[in-house]
């Protein structure tokens, strides 16, 4: 299904969805918007290690098994990292990192 | 097809990380991960594609979406940087992807010539929880405890502080 498409289109797609990710994690103020901002760049991570996978060594599957290893650990962090991000709210009634300035009150 | 998908992928992103409403921001997230378990199943990892559209579209997303929702107002806007970081970080993250492309397009790679292994849902399981070279059950145990660990974690951290003071009341 891929025949005709370079390995360099996935390769450019991947390359700008990270630095827009990482554009976002820059300009963000909104602890929730920047987690998001996160799981993109882990996204076009993804996306680099199955193209590789496909298009470089098909007679493996690392890069398969790379890319649910990296999603499961996606998962977790999202887990916990909403979980400190509700703390967060219940301590200071605001998910903003401007106004996130004490680590205990 | 694959230019369909990679448009998609790029607007979304973009939306994503500029969209003043924080819940249309996390929708636009999900049409991302739609689309990029559209890409994966353009290059035959169906069972990838799958676990993507569960794991992620299923689970991070509608997470996301409940913790905005318990954390602020759905009709609110997000405060974002000024104009100057604004520009200040585009021109990094600019200069960053011109570089990185710029070394993509430099590099040559050559394509493999053997002949694909099947990925279909026996392989990948077969492989996943096989111990011998190409086995993967080292990783997958390892992700396992990291995940339950993880569970744990994460219920210990959003518990509310109070409960212990209320059972001491109590006893």
């Amino acid at each position: 299904m891929t025949e005709g498409i370079p390995l360099y289109y996935f390769l450019v797609v991947s390359t700008l969805m990270f630095f827009i990710g990482i554009f976002g994690f820059l300009t963000r103020k909104n602890l929730i918007t920047m987690l998001m901002s996160i799981e993109l760049i882990l996204n076009s991570v993804n996306i680099n290690f199955v193209v590789f996978n496909k298009y470089l060594y098909p007679q493996n599957l690392q890069g398969h098994f790379f890319s649910l290893i990296v999603i499961a650990v996606a998962a977790a962090e999202a887990a916990v990292g909403i979980a400190i991000i509700i703390n967060i709210y219940r301590n200071f009634r605001s998910i903003e990192v401007d106004r996130v300035d004490q680590m205990k009150n | 097809m694959f230019f369909f998908l990679a448009l998609m992928i790029l607007v979304f992103s973009v939306l994503t990380v500029t969209s003043r409403k924080i819940l249309r921001a996390a929708v636009y997230l999900l049409f991302v991960l739609i689309s990029t378990a559209g890409i994966y199943f353009l290059l035959e990892y169906t069972f990838l594609a799958a676990v993507q559209l569960t794991v992620y579209a299923g689970g991070i997303v509608v997470l996301i979406i409940f913790s905005i929702l318990l954390t602020s107002h759905i009709s609110e806007r997000t405060v974002v940087a000024g104009w100057k970081q604004g520009i200040l970080s585009a021109l990094a993250t600019g200069a960053g992807a011109l570089f990185t492309l710029l070394t993509i397009y430099r590099f040559t790679f050559t394509p493999a010539s053997a002949p694909a292994n099947p990925s279909t849902v026996t392989d990948v399981g077969t492989a996943l929880v096989s111990t011998t070279r190409d086995g993967f059950a080292l990783p997958f145990e390892v992700v396992s405890v990291l995940l339950l660990a993880a569970m744990i974690g994460a219920i210990i951290v959003a518990r509310r502080e109070n409960d212990n003071k209320t059972e001491n009341k109590q006893n």
